[in-house]
Formats: structure tokens, C-alpha cells, sequence
């Protein structure tokens, strides 16, 4: 089943770039999607049309559709807060609130005016668990979210969105500043995620999306090269452009 | 051969920097000295809480001393909510065009205006045309004005100052744009922005220019009691007592400069406290 259907999606800068030209592919729900392709593909302005955090950009044009189960993404006229809560995203650089750490977590569903104390505190419970941190900080949950390391703060990053209980969770290179160990736990609580969430990665780099995807894009200066099972697009990929790229002779 | 080599260019070049900062501070701390030591023995109980006597040759400064906290009090009413308003527009919802531009630059030249043209201008506005009369009113009202930019500005940059990567984060997880500024920038922002209110409203506190003309009386018997009262104000009191009385006591004198500076100072204190209070406290 599909989770997300993208036809013909062209987006312009306000500078006349299109990050993005006419691309077409379908997301599998309860999958890992890896988009993956050389810096500058459009992989970013992909996922974050996908949340509409383009909109916060000089974005002047999007053509096309995204089909999110039957939603319209791009209408003008659509909730992007609903959305928001329904599509979540990981950055690539840790960014913690300036909060502690449980508030960090609850600070989605606050805004979205949830006061329940004991639903607030499930929430903090059960994301932190569903991403691998729990035992580390579930004696300091009123610490500075801060205080903790990158790879922890990386985690408290993905609890925040898990916290929501989102459909959809987007990460944008979400290890690319993270030591190996971490690298690890993140790419190990994905693959139990997936049960519940539709994952799309740009991962930071080709083994890693080697290691995590189901289906695997190709992204390449704005174009969608290939669409391809994970399985067989690290092996026997069918373009000649992503078997360059993937043994590594150019980007 | 080098006449010296870079050792010794380097030493010289600190020496050099170090003497004049040591310059600079000289006559800070020597103002500072000379009215403490020439004001300090007029302080006492009665020139606190007492209202001037024999043609101000002698008595207190009470009245100046309420008034010019009158006067910032006022002050801080109109320019605190309207400064600090309109740099959250300006930083955060303002389109980035021509007017936006235009508006910036008017705020910012505000600033260097000198003070007696707004005296002028609050005399002008506040004083005649709206017929406030030379009260409390009018002369806050004028300090507000010439007080704006300062606040305007230094908010502006205390918002600013705050990590754009908080304002996406917060919106991605369903935060409106209100929402992000009221919880994330806004807490962040606030010791920067009471540093700059206090610092404006220690300017206004210290200006006479402006109340010249739309507040300061030469001598009044009795306080203030509404804000369309005229008042006396420590820096107004002080161009007085120096220029237009003859046969002043000149420990009278250094010691309302000496109260005018404390007050100031105080100002400055606490807003400096808040500064680094705020510096440890900072979360990135």
C-alpha cells in the first residue's frame, strides 16, 4: 500500500533554481525509503515539501502532487499544522529546544493543547523508549536537554517527533553527526519503527542506505535517476548513472 | 638586520593597547571619585526627604528625586510595550521589501536625533496641540519617543540573536508562528531585550533637554499628584541650581549629582546583572 504518491512535483526557487524537476515516485507505508543521491540532488527540498517546511523558504513555486493517503499536500488551503503532527521531521544537526528534556518531548503536543499530565507523561515514556534513550535519561527528564551528548541529543530529536505519534517520520541525514555507536542505536530503533511509521531517510551516506532501505530513490541533480528495492539497488542496480555513483566514481 | 624583532613588536603593540585602555578608564573613575568626594557630605536624611528651602540654597531634593521616577515610570508605560511590540514585528513577521527597509532606517536615525529637537517637538505636539500642558504626561511621552529606538533596536537584536534552527524545529512539530516566538524566541530573548530597556530608560532618566520644555519646573512646593502635574526632575534641578542661582552651595550641587548618578547607575547595575545572570543560564 501506498503511503505517499508523488507525480510531476517541480519546485522553483524565488532565484529561478529548481531544486527539483518533475519527479514521480510512490512511498510504501510501514517501509524504510531511502532517498539517497550526491549533495545538491534536491533531497532536502524533497523531504521538506513533504511537511511543507518549504513554505518557511523562498519557495515561489511548486508543480504537480503530493498524495499523502488521499490529501493534497501542496493546496494552498491545507492545515500545514495538522500536517505537521502527521509528517514529523529529524534534522540533520541535533537542534534541542531550549527546554529540559521532557519538555522537549511534550512540547508538540502542548502547543497542540494537550494538558492531560498522565497522557504527557506517556508520551515522554514511550517515545524515549520507542528511540532507544530511556534508560540513559529516564532519571534526569528535567535536566537540560542540552546537557546531553550529540548522539543523545539526536535521539531526543526523533522522540520529540515520535511523541506525536506522526504517520509519516522524515530524516535529513539524522547520523551525519553522530560517533558509529550512535550511528547504530539510530539505524537500529528504524528498523523497529517502521512497524508503526512510514520512514523516509536521506541517509549520509551509501552504506548507510545500504544497510537501512526497503525501497531506495536515486536522486540526482534534481531528477529521479532510479526506484528500486533496496535488495537490488545496491547489487544489481539497472541504471548505469547509479552504479557510478554507488561504486564510488562520482559525488 | 630588524631593528626589533616580532617579540618585541608584539610587546610593544600590547603595551601600547594596554596603556590606553588604562587612558579611557582614567577619567571614568575620576568623575566618579570628584562627586562623591565633593557630594557625599551633603547626603543625609533631610536632603533625601526634604523639599528645597532658602531659594534652594539649602533643604532636600525630594521632589526632584520623585519626579524623575515619575518620569521614567511614564516613560517605561509607553515605550516598553510599544518598542518591544514593534521589534517583534519588525524581526519576525515583517516582509523583508522596501517599507520594511525604509522603516528600519527611520528607527535607526531616530536615535542620533539630539535630545533638545525632541524637547522641541514634545513641547510642539504633546504640550500645545494636544494641550497636555507642561505635565508628567507630556514629558514621558516625549522621553518614549526619543527612548524608542533604542529599545526598538536592541530587541531586535536580542530576537536575532536567537538560533533560526529553534524557529524550524518548533514549527515542524505543529508550533504556529505565535506559538514559537511567545514559548522558544521570546523566553530566549528576554534578558537582551531587559538590558536594552533598561539601558533606554537610563537614558531618558538622565536627559534634561526633552523635559526642558515639557515637564521640569524650576521649583514647585508641592509633589506631583496626577500625571498632568508639572513636575521638578533631578537633571532639570541640576541645570538649575548650577546656572541660575547665585550663592549655591557647592556640596548641594555634587550632592544631586551625586543622587542623579546613583540612580543611573543602580539602572545600569541591574541591567548588567541580568546580562550575565542570563550568559550562564544560556541553553546554546
Amino acid at each position: 500500500m501506498n503511503k505517499i504518491s508523488i507525480q510531476n512535483l517541480t519546485l522553483t526557487y524565488s532565484d529561478g533554481v529548481q531544486p527539483l524537476k518533475d519527479i514521480s515516485f510512490d512511498i510504501p507505508a510501514n517501509q524504510i525509503s531511502v532517498i539517497f543521491g550526491p549533495a545538491g540532488g534536491g533531497k532536502s527540498s524533497l523531504l521538506r515539501s513533504l511537511n511543507r517546511l518549504n513554505d518557511l523558504t523562498d519557495l515561489v513555486g511548486s508543480k504537480g502532487s503530493i498524495l499523502l493517503d488521499d490529501q493534497e499536500l501542496l493546496d494552498p488551503a491545507l492545515d500545514v499544522i495538522q500536517l505537521r503532527r502527521r509528517v514529523g521531521m529529524v534534522f540533520a544537526r541535533p537542534v534541542v529546544l531550549p527546554l529540559s528534556i521532557r519538555k522537549n518531548l511534550t512540547y508538540g503536543l502542548e502547543v497542540a493543547g494537550e494538558t492531560d499530565e498522565d497522557r504527557l507523561l506517556e508520551a515522554v515514556e514511550s517515545s524515549l523508549k520507542k528511540s532507544a534513550l530511556w534508560d540513559e535519561v529516564k532519571d534526569r527528564l528535567d535536566d537540560p536537554a542540552i546537557a546531553l551528548s550529540g548522539g543523545q541529543q539526536q535521539r531526543v530529536c526523533l522522540a520529540r517527533v515520535l511523541a506525536l505519534e506522526p504517520e509519516v517520520v522524515l530524516l535529513d541525514e539524522p547520523t551525519s553527526g553522530l560517533d558509529p555507536i550512535s550511528t547504530g542505536k539510530v539505524e537500529e530503533s528504524l528498523q523497529d519503527l517502521k512497524k508503526d511509521y512510514t520512514i523516509i531517510l536521506v541517509p549520509h551516506s551509501v552504506q548507510q542506505a545500504a544497510r537501512t532501505a526497503d525501497q531506495a530513490i536515486f536522486l540526482l541533480q534534481g531528477e529521479v535517476i532510479e526506484v528500486n528495492s533496496g535488495d537490488l539497488m545496491f547489487t544489481n542496480p539497472q541504471e548505469q548513472r547509479t552504479q557510478d555513483y554507488i561504486q564510488g566514481r562520482f559525488g | 638586520m630588524r631593528l626589533l624583532s616580532r617579540q618585541h613588536k608584539q610587546r610593544l603593540g600590547f603595551s601600547l593597547l594596554t596603556l590606553m585602555t588604562f587612558l579611557t578608564v582614567i577619567p571614568i573613575i575620576g568623575v566618579v571619585i570628584y562627586i562623591i568626594y565633593l557630594g557625599f557630605p551633603a547626603i543625609n536624611p533631610e536632603f533625601l526627604t526634604g523639599f528645597p528651602r532658602g531659594g534652594m540654597r539649602e533643604g532636600g531634593i525630594l521632589p526632584a528625586i520623585i519626579g524623575t521616577f515619575y518620569l521614567t515610570l511614564g516613560t517605561a508605560i509607553f515605550a516598553v510595550p510599544l518598542g518591544i511590540g514593534s521589534a517583534i514585528y519588525l524581526s519576525e513577521y515583517a516582509p523583508d521589501n522596501r517599507a520594511t527597509q525604509l522603516i528600519r532606517i527611520a528607527i535607526i536615525n531616530l536615535a542620533g536625533i539630539p535630545s533638545v529637537v525632541y524637547g522641541l517637538f514634545g513641547l510642539g505636539l504633546f504640550v500645545l496641540f494636544l494641550g497636555f500642558g507642561t505635565s508628567i504626561l507630556a514629558g514621558s511621552l516625549t522621553l518614549s519617543i526619543m527612548t524608542l529606538p533604542v529599545i526598538i533596536s536592541t530587541t531586535e537584536e536580542a530576537l536575532r540573536a536567537v538560533p533560526q534552527a529553534f524557529r524550524t524545529v518548533s514549527m515542524s512539530v505543529g508550533a504556529t508562528k505565535w506559538q514559537t516566538i511567545r514559548k522558544i524566541v521570546l523566553p530566549q530573548a528576554l534578558p537582551g531585550i531587559l538590558t536594552g530597556v533598561i539601558l533606554g530608560l537610563e537614558r531618558a532618566a538622565g536627559e534634561t533637554a526633552p523635559i526642558l520644555f515639557t515637564v521640569a519646573a524650576f521649583f514647585l512646593p508641592n509633589l506631583p499628584n496626577s500625571p498632568l502635574d508639572a513636575t521638578m526632575a533631578l537633571p532639570y534641578h541640576l541645570y538649575v541650581i548650577s546656572t541660575q542661582v547665585p550663592g549655591m552651595p557647592i556640596k548641594i550641587q555634587y550632592g544631586t549629582a551625586l543622587v542623579l548618578l546613583v540612580f543611573v547607575l543602580s539602572m545600569n547595575l541591574i541591567a548588567t546583572t541580568i546580562r550575565s545572570r542570563a550568559r550562564a543560564n544560556r541553553q546554546w
